[in-house]
């Protein structure tokens, strides 16, 4: 039995201690916002926060977690950087399909924390490691910009008041 | 007339004098030997148990096995520059193994590298360390095998060129080179770096890849451990120089490095270092790490060929943190860096230190303070992965998506970055080396 | 049924029919022969109402289904029912966008729910009234039909509320979910009218549309209806169902096509903690554990051997091979001849090549299904809820109404998601146990049991006339049918797979004399040619483009002007053309030593459109690209902000594949495993991409592929005119390492400003 702080929350989970906190999440925990895509660290759709950084659940073997505290997408909302994010990926209409968006929000979120007016280079830096085979990069950078300085340059943004429908869920 | 009879007398002289040097310098040592104490095969232990231990630690499985296949099957190819040899069967299966060899036999090649036919083993087999061992643990070693499944599998037949399929040429190979001879301790040094020294020749054959060897591939005894490179890798300089060798090393810091192949501020094993940690060294018992660390400590410092100055501070890494380059750096966005971004920083963090796991910390090790990039280029095609300390350490292989003049980019930021040196790797290098493994 | 904007129709075709099935690209074109365009036509039914959503409103919930795609219930929820499956595309939002036009509701007060599987309610016509998405079908599919299936609910509600009020119903009129009657300024919300306007008669016939000058939503940009529950990790992906008992399953399968199991040493896996069973299947090894890394941890324990059957020594070289002597010695079938070859001209031939690809969708593939004696349920995100409904009837024997299917999100499709495979297998393991199951197949399984785009080898040839214009163009396409295997009927009786050679038979520019035709040449048994983002399209706009590229050079023109000359009846794509070519500013200023830009033109799934790709070649061979300028017209856009997300993504979806991608065949399997050796693009890879539109009210044309198809000529003519190498063989990157000191002396020789001579 290990224990883990998840989003605040203390888990017992029984889980051999090299097993990926990805799958423990995913499979254990129930939290099914962080997804797999590679298990190879090559794409980033598992990345999740630990002690506020980004990085790639799915090689983060859960034995040595005790006691760190690990935040998923699920609580991004909680922090200041993360509502930011939030809010500028829907100012831009980011998401595709969404399966990488997990992801690329949670490295987002870190960066912008971090760094109060990234360049072009440093959302490059950060956010090279996040794969999307969707190809919603060019809307990335514009939403990064738009949540760091709160001005953006974005090539078109939809106002709130278009509103935000709830979507189909199963 | 006369001429020709002094000639023949000559010749015939000379054939015998000949003759008579080559049995004296191939005369084999008979005597048993004694070991020095090892923690992990302790004279109380069982035969099998001491078997097992000593097999490990002589790490026959690693080339004794191929992989995927039955262990100690054979068949593992060593590309020599001359043509390729392959390993034997070593499980006590009678007609493709060593089932029918008896006791004398299986001590003569393991002291003198002749097999059961009489044949001369070539010293890619590594009797030439071997010879050390005490009849005992020999035959503590063939125990163990013998317990083993017997697996019938034949290895191929090695392919050499002329002259070097000829096994008896070996003879006069042994006659120069090859001493046969047991391991006999140094009573003016402790217990405990006799058994260390005994674990580091005997057993570990830490020289057989970490000693440069000559013209006619025999080790170079002057420069014991001095580092060398053999089949694409570099086996780094471990002797007790300071700057160049594990000199500088904490006793700590070498024994983890040994068990674990890794150790903070000294990076990873990967290639051949980190099977021998995965199916050897991580095996050892506490005290006969100890004992082998106090032995290294002991091996005369020498610079070697090509030393490596491990930097322990580059200037890019230390203005970086731990989720991004330094601003200079980053501004230049060199191509190196862009492809490190992408496929690396993920777990190797932009300060040196490992991301989700201290295996992928690349300060202070000397793969990415080599300006030839030798192993780092090896590790970035080829990948690793091994199963260490309960876990299993795994990088995956670039080699097949990225070009040769990417991975010498890549590599040269690494080495600028990591080593804060000026990386000297060209794409036709990595041309070459795609090819080996 | 829409069709999409007119181009010049050329009366020279053997086949008036074919000519135009060609106007609507890829996929879509195969359905069209199959003559199911009446069944289709009854597919998308805005008077027929869903049986269960029928007897629902029997009991007064929902209050008021007048049709499959529109519920309203009394507290005045509108719930909007998906006829297309949603995997990135925005088409959720396009056709809430449609449905809510015509009703008189905001999109913020609408939910959108999955379709279930029925083809009959929501099969799709350009598809041959199959349930399936794909072809950049579901906008001009739907265009008509979803805004009728507003309309006709519209209709009702007013009918009910002037009723009520004892008004005349043309007196009244909807906005924000209400209907109004202006002259006495009351008001009903569809809530308070859903359950009389269930009762109310259908209306006969069609009803007239809102004119286009009163659009509230479409033409607007709109946040996408998924924004919100895919930024909080809330949306459902197949990946993600919890069903109670549920366990973890993963799979290896023969690494050989068409290998098979031979046996399989289990006694280390099941020994492992948390690894629950060990399945066999004929070609296949399942492991099941209580989670996933159980399952993984336990499937490397396994000790397989395989019958490696007939391809165990395939290889890509085989496999080129066999392309080459089919367009040597194959029967070619005509899909377009028109004159002759001339006997006098400068001749200019090329042959280029196109490889296997995967598609990688981000989401690893995946199933769940829970197979009982009475009923087999599924969970997964599919593009073909029918053929998966249909395989589960096949495999479990039971009757279709006691298969449950449930739709999910799609993390990407690609056209990967059109195959039942991995809902077959699930089946197949689920069967042998008797709890659900959820199948997640690594990402090396993934992309080694892929069904990949397949390989093409063309011939292409023209001859110039004094002008260097081209008096005769022939193209020869070889290569694998994915149609003569997703849907043989859309053959036609001579055996051609129209898709094979979508936008080369067909090509924007006049061409006094054409020849176009396709030789069959099968893939080895057990590997599968499947769909891609766009197969025909973005294979042949490579080839075509490339060409034209350099037949301008031959003539030593520039590839705008020449390509402007032979446009001059096709106002359409000329447009486009001259749109990209003043955006990027096309031969104004000069560029930096090692850059060049590449212009790429066509008219794939009904739309027109050019990239103009501005790329540097380095001294070391990489390309970077700096900006890609696009020019488009997609008739109507129903959501602009959905258009560009599409150009967007499709460019850099055909980047990634046109720069690094391209599987390998070696010992019969495939060698690519992962994103470390199947390469996509990043982040810091991506150009700045400006997207200019050409405003029409045309019905819309398809999106979802165009970007894709014409990204590769565009970059492989960027890339010659930076450094002088002519990509004929797909990735470029391997194309260029290959002809590594050709690129580097010619990028040096452009350093010292000698443009000419790079360019020979
Ligand atoms: S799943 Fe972890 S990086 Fe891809
Ligand atoms: S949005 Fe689909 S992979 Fe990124």
């Amino acid at each position: 039995m290990i224990t883990l702080q998840v989003n605040g929350e203390a888990h017992q989970v029984d889980a051999p201690p090299d097993m990926p906190l990805l799958w423990v999440l995913r499979d254990l925990i129930g939290l099914t916002g962080t997804k797999f895509g590679c298990g190879i660290a090559q794409c980033g759709a598992c990345t999740v926060h630990l002690d506020g950084q980004a990085v790639r659940s799915c090689v983060l073997p859960v034995g040595a977690l005790a006691g760190k505290a690990i935040s998923t997408i699920e609580t991004l909302d909680q922090s200041d950087a993360g509502r930011k994010v939030q809010q500028a990926w829907l100012t831009v209409d980011v998401v595709q399909c969404g399966y990488c968006q997990s992801g690329q929000l949670m490295s987002a979120a870190a960066l912008v924390a971090g760094n109060p007016n990234p360049s072009d280079n440093d959302i490059d830096m950060a956010m090279a490691g996040n794969i999307c085979r969707c190809g919603t990069y060019v809307r990335i950078r514009e939403a990064i910009k738009l949540a760091a300085t709160g001005h953006t340059d974005a090539l078109q943004v939809i106002p709130d008041d278009a509103g935000t429908p709830s979507g189909a869920n199963s | 007339m006369k001429t020709l009879k002094r000639l023949l007398l000559l010749l015939v002289v000379l054939l015998v004098l000949g003759g008579g040097a080559y049995l004296l310098l191939n005369r084999t040592d008979p005597s048993p030997g004694t070991a020095p104490p090892t923690a992990g095969a302790p004279a109380t232990a069982t035969v099998l148990q001491r078997g097992e231990y000593l097999t490990r630690a002589a790490d026959c499985v690693v080339c004794h096995t191929e992989p995927g296949k039955q262990p100690f099957s054979g068949g593992v190819a060593f590309k020599l520059p001359f043509g390729t040899i392959y390993s034997s069967n070593i499980t006590a299966d009678a007609d493709t193994g060593i089932g029918r060899w008896t006791d004398d036999d299986f001590v003569r090649a393991v002291h003198d590298g002749i097999d059961a036919d009489g044949k001369r083993l070539y010293p890619a087999f590594p009797y030439t360390s071997y010879t050390a061992l005490s009849r005992d643990d020999v035959l503590a070693i063939k125990a163990y095998l013998f317990s083993l499944p017997k697996i019938s599998q034949r290895p191929p037949a090695n392919d050499l060129s002329f002259p070097f399929n000829q096994r008896w040429a070996i003879g006069f190979w042994d006659a120069v080179f090859f001493k046969s001879k047991r391991f006999t301790a140094d009573s003016s040094q402790s217990p405990q770096w006799n058994s260390g020294a005994y674990l580091a020749t005997a057993l570990g054959h830490c020289a057989e890849c970490h000693t440069p060897r000559n013209f006619a591939f025999a080790l170079k005894n002057n420069q014991a451990l001095a580092g060398t490179t053999l089949q694409g890798w570099r086996a780094y300089n471990i002797t007790s120089d300071k700057a160049h060798g594990i000199g500088g090393w904490s006793d700590q810091a070498l024994a983890q490095y040994l068990a674990q192949a890794h150790a903070e501020g000294h990076g990873s094993a990967a290639g051949p270092m980190a099977e021998v940690v995965q199916h050897s060294l991580q095996y050892l018992k506490r005290d006969d790490l100890d004992a082998l660390v106090t032995y290294l400590r002991s091996v005369p410092a020498k610079v070697g060929s090509d030393p490596i100055n491990i930097n322990q501070q580059p200037a890019d890494l230390i203005a970086s943190s731990a989720a991004a380059p330094g601003a200079t750096e980053a501004e230049k966005a060199s191509p190196g860096m862009q492809l490190f971004a992408g496929a690396c920083a993920s777990c190797h963090q932009w300060n040196g230190a490992g991301r989700e796991t201290p295996y992928a910390s690349l300060l202070g090790s000397s793969t990415v303070n080599d300006p030839g990039g030798q192993n780092l280029t090896q590790v970035i095609l080829h990948g690793s992965d091994m199963h260490v300390a309960d876990q299993a350490v795994y990088m995956p292989a670039f080699a097949h998506a990225y070009t040769d003049a990417e991975i010498a980019q890549l590599s040269n930021f690494v080495i600028a970055h990591y080593g804060g040196k000026t990386g000297s790797v060209t794409a036709r290098q990595v041309g070459e080396r795609r090819q080996q493994q | 049924m829409s069709t999409p904007t007119d181009t010049p129709i050329d009366s020279t075709l053997i086949n008036p029919d074919r000519r135009k099935a060609l106007k609507f690209g890829g996929l879509a074109i195969g359905f069209l022969w199959l003559g199911g365009g009446k069944a289709a036509l009854a597919a998308i039914n805005p008077l027929r109402q869903s049986d269960d959503a029928a007897v629902a409103a029997a009991d007064g919930h929902p209050a008021f289904a007048p049709n499959a795609f529109v519920c309203i219930d009394t507290d005045g929820k509108v719930r909007l029912v998906m006829p297309n499956v949603e995997m990135g595309q925005s088409i959720y939002t396009g056709t809430a966008m449609l449905l809510a036009e015509e009703l008189g509701v905001d999109l913020a007060h609408i939910s959108v729910e999955h379709a279930p599987s029925n083809a009959q309610l929501y099969g799709t016509a350009l598809l041959g009234g199959e349930q399936a998405t794909g072809g950049s079908t579901s906008t001009r599919n739907g265009w008509e039909s979803l805004r009728q299936a507003g309309a006709v609910a519209r209709l009702l509600l007013v009918q009910a509320a002037a009723a009520q009020w004892k008004v005349a119903a043309d007196s009244c009129t909807v906005e924000h979910g209400e209907v109004v009657h202006g002259a006495s300024g009351r008001r009903l919300g569809y809530g308070a009218l859903a359950a009389a306007a269930g009762k109310l008669p259908m209306p006969s016939g069609a009803i007239p549309l809102k004119d286009p000058a009163h659009y509230t939503l479409i033409g607007k940009p709109w946040r996408r209806v998924d924004a919100a529950i895919k930024v909080n990790g809330e949306a459902q992906f197949g990946i993600d169902v919890k069903v109670p008992g549920m366990k973890i399953a993963t799979v290896r399968a023969c690494p050989v096509f068409g290998g098979k199991l031979a046996s399989v040493d289990d006694s280390r896996a099941r020994a492992l903690p948390g690894v629950v069973a060990v399945i066999k299947l004929d070609d296949a090894v399942a492991v099941i554990g209580d989670h996933y890394w159980a399952a993984l941890q336990g499937l490397q324990a396994l000790e397989i051997s395989w019958d490696l059957g007939a391809n165990a020594h395939l290889d890509t070289a085989e496999l080129t091979r066999q392309l080459d002597e089919h367009s040597r010695t194959g029967k070619p079938i005509v899909a377009r001849k028109q004159g002759q070859r001339p006997a006098a001209g400068k001749s200019v031939e090329a042959i280029y090549q196109l490889p296997l690809l995967a598609h990688a969708t981000m989401e690893p593939l995946n199933a769940t299904v829970h197979v009982s004696a009475d009923q087999c349920e599924i969970w997964l995100g599919t593009q073909v809820p029918n053929r998966v409904v249909a395989a589960a009837v096949k495999l479990t024997g039971l009757p279709e109404e006691k298969i449950i299917f449930h739709n999910f999100f799609l993390g990407g499709g690609f056209g990967r998601r059109l195959e039942a495979d991995i809902a077959v297998q699930a089946i197949k393991i689920a069967k042998q146990v008797n709890y659900p199951v959820k199948v997640i197949w690594s990402r090396e399984e993934d992309v080694r049991q892929e069904i990949p785009r397949p390989m093409y080898y063309d011939r292409i040839s023209a001859v110039l006339d004094p002008d260097g214009r081209p008096d005769y163009w022939s193209h020869r396409t070889t290569g694998a049918s994915v149609a003569a295997r997703w849907i043989p009927a859309a053959l036609s009786k001579d055996g051609l797979d129209s898709d094979t050679v979508e936008c080369a038979a067909e090509t924007p520019y006049a061409v006094p004399n054409v020849l176009s035709e396709w030789v069959p040449c099968d893939l080895p048994q057990g590997l599968l040619p499947g769909w891609w983002r766009g197969v025909g399209p973005t294979h042949n706009l490579f080839v075509v483009e490339s060409f034209m590229d350099e037949l301008a050079h031959a003539a030593g023109q520039d590839p705008l002007a020449y390509r402007r000359a032979l446009l001059q009846k096709n106002p359409r794509a000329l447009a486009v053309l001259d749109l990209a070519a003043e955006k990027i500013g096309w031969g104004k200023g000069s560029l930096p030593p090692g850059v060049g830009r590449g212009i790429a033109l066509g008219e794939p799934f009904g739309s027109a459109i050019c990239a103009i790709v501005e790329a540097e070649v380095t001294a070391e061979g990489s390309v970077r690209m700096r900006r890609v300028v696009v020019g488009l017209d997609c008739g109507q856009m129903v959501n602009p902000s959905s258009v560009s997300a599409q150009v967007q993504g499709g460019l850099l979806f055909g980047f990634s594949a046109a720069l690094y991608n391209g599987l390998t065949v070696k010992n019969g399997g495939i060698v690519e495993s992962n994103f470390n050796d199947y390469r996509n693009l990043r982040i810091n890879e991506t150009p700045a991409i400006e997207l200019h539109v050409v405003q029409t009210t045309a019905s819309p044309g398809g999106m979802g592929e165009v970007g894709t198809a014409i990204a590769a000529p565009a970059l492989a003519n960027a890339v010659f005119a930076a450094c002088g190498v002519r990509v004929r063989n797909l990735p470029i990157e391997r194309a260029l390492a290959a002809h590594h000191e050709e690129a580097r002396k010619a990028v040096a020789r452009r350093k010292q400003g000698d443009r000419a001579e790079a360019l020979t």
